[in-house]
C-alpha cells in the first residue's frame, strides 16, 4: 500500500511541475521540477515513508524503464549502417573523457576538502 | 498453421505484446545478469533491446505497434525522475557539506563529455542535426530527447544515443576507474551518473549503494545543467 501512495505522491509532483514548466515556460522537464518540489516536502513524515517505499521499487528497477525508448533505435537502422562505426566511436571517446574528467576532479576536490578540514 | 498465424498477427497487435515482451525480456536479462555476477558485458538493458530489436525485426512487428504496449513501463520514467528527490533527500548532510565539489565537478564533466562529443562527431564530418542530438547524451532519455527539440535535434535520435552513452559507461565505467585509481564509490559512482545518466545509476546502484546515491546526485544535476545550459551554448553557435 504504502508503494502506491508513494507512487500517488510522485505522479502528484510530476504533475505540478509539468503544470508549472508550461504555465511558466520554464526551461526545465515537468518531472525535475517536481523533484526539486518534492525534495523539501520530504521534511513531512506522512510524505517520506510512501515515497521511500515507491523511490525505492522505482529506482531499483531503474534500468527497465529504459528499454522501450531503447528499442526504438531499429527506427533508425538506415542512419546506424551510415554512420553506425563513427558514431560509437565519437560516443565511446566522449564518454571515458567526460567520465575521466569528473572521477579526477572530484577526486582532487574532495580529497583537498579532508586536508583542510573544512568539510570532512 | 495458418490460425497460428492469425492468433500471432492477432496478439501482435493488442498492447499486451509489446508489455508482456519487454518485462519477459527483461527478467530473464536480468537473472543471466546475475547468474554472471552482475559482469558489465552482461548489462540486462542491452540484452533486452537488442534481443526485442531483433524479436521485432524478425517478425516485422513495426516499432509503434511495439510502443503501444511498452509505453507502460515507458510512462514510469516520469515518476522514477520524481523519485530521485529521495536519495537526494537521504544524504542533504552530505550534500551540503559537499556541493561546491560535486557542483564543480558535475559543470566541468557534464561539458567535457558534451563538448567532446561535438567537437569529435564536427570532426568526422556528421550532419548538423545528428550534432545537435549528440550534445545532450549524457543526460537522462526522457530529458534528452525534450534538450535535443530545443536545439534543433532530432529527439528519437538524442534518446537513442543517450542509451547507447548509458550503456557504453555502465559497460566501461569499471575498468576506466580502476586504471584511473579512482577507489573511492562516491567518486565512481557521481562520476558514472555524469556521463551515463539513469542507465548508469542503475548499474551504479547494483554495485554499491553509495555509488547508487552519488549517481542519482550526479544525474539530477546533468539535468539541471543540461536544460538550463545546452540551448544556451547552441544560441552561440
Amino acid at each position: 500500500m504504502n508503494v502506491l501512495r508513494g507512487l500517488a505522491v510522485l505522479l502528484v509532483f510530476q504533475a505540478i511541475g509539468e503544470t508549472l514548466a508550461h504555465a511558466l515556460a520554464l526551461p526545465f522537464p515537468g518531472p525535475v521540477i517536481g523533484m526539486l518540489l518534492l525534495i523539501p516536502a520530504l521534511r513531512v513524515p506522512r510524505l517520506c515513508e510512501p515515497v521511500k517505499s515507491a523511490a525505492e521499487a522505482l529506482l531499483g528497477h531503474l534500468s527497465l524503464l529504459f528499454i522501450p525508448v531503447g528499442v526504438g533505435v531499429i527506427t533508425h537502422l538506415d542512419m546506424i549502417s551510415n554512420y553506425g562505426a563513427r558514431l560509437l566511436v565519437v560516443i565511446v571517446v566522449s564518454t571515458w573523457m567526460g567520465m575521466a574528467v569528473t572521477a579526477v576532479l572530484l577526486n582532487i576536490l574532495l580529497r583537498k576538502a579532508t586536508f583542510s578540514g573544512t568539510s570532512e | 498453421m495458418n490460425d497460428f498465424v492469425q492468433l500471432w498477427v492477432y496478439l501482435a497487435s493488442t498492447p499486451l505484446f509489446g508489455l508482456t515482451a519487454t518485462l519477459v525480456v527483461y527478467v530473464v536479462a536480468s537473472a543471466v545478469y546475475e547468474r554472471f555476477a552482475r559482469a558489465p558485458w552482461a548489462n540486462p538493458v542491452l540484452w533486452s533491446v537488442v534481443i526485442l530489436g531483433i524479436l521485432l525485426l524478425a517478425t516485422h512487428t513495426a516499432y509503434p505497434v511495439y510502443f503501444a504496449g511498452a509505453q507502460f513501463i515507458h510512462v514510469l520514467l516520469g515518476p522514477a525522475v520524481v523519485a530521485l528527490a529521495w536519495p537526494l533527500w537521504q544524504r542533504r548532510a552530505e550534500l551540503r557539506r559537499r556541493g561546491v565539489a560535486l557542483t564543480i565537478a558535475a559543470l566541468v564533466g557534464g561539458s567535457s563529455a558534451a563538448g567532446a562529443s561535438v567537437a569529435l562527431g564536427w570532426a568526422i564530418g556528421l550532419p548538423g542535426d545528428v550534432l545537435r542530438s549528440l550534445a545532450p547524451k549524457s543526460v537522462t532519455s526522457p530529458v534528452a530527447m525534450g534538450i535535443a527539440e530545443r536545439i534543433g535535434g532530432v529527439p528519437a535520435l538524442a534518446a537513442v544515443f543517450a542509451i547507447v552513452t548509458g550503456i557504453v559507461g555502465a559497460l566501461s565505467a569499471k575498468y576506466l576507474f580502476n586504471s584511473l585509481r579512482i577507489n573511492s564509490w562516491a567518486v565512481r559512482g557521481f562520476a558514472l551518473g555524469t556521463t551515463s545518466h539513469g542507465i548508469g545509476a542503475a548499474r551504479a546502484l547494483q554495485v554499491d549503494a553509495e555509488a547508487g546515491a552519488y549517481a542519482g546526485i550526479a544525474l539530477g544535476l546533468q539535468v539541471l545543467f543540461a536544460s538550463l545550459l545546452l540551448p544556451l551554448a547552441f544560441l552561440l553557435f
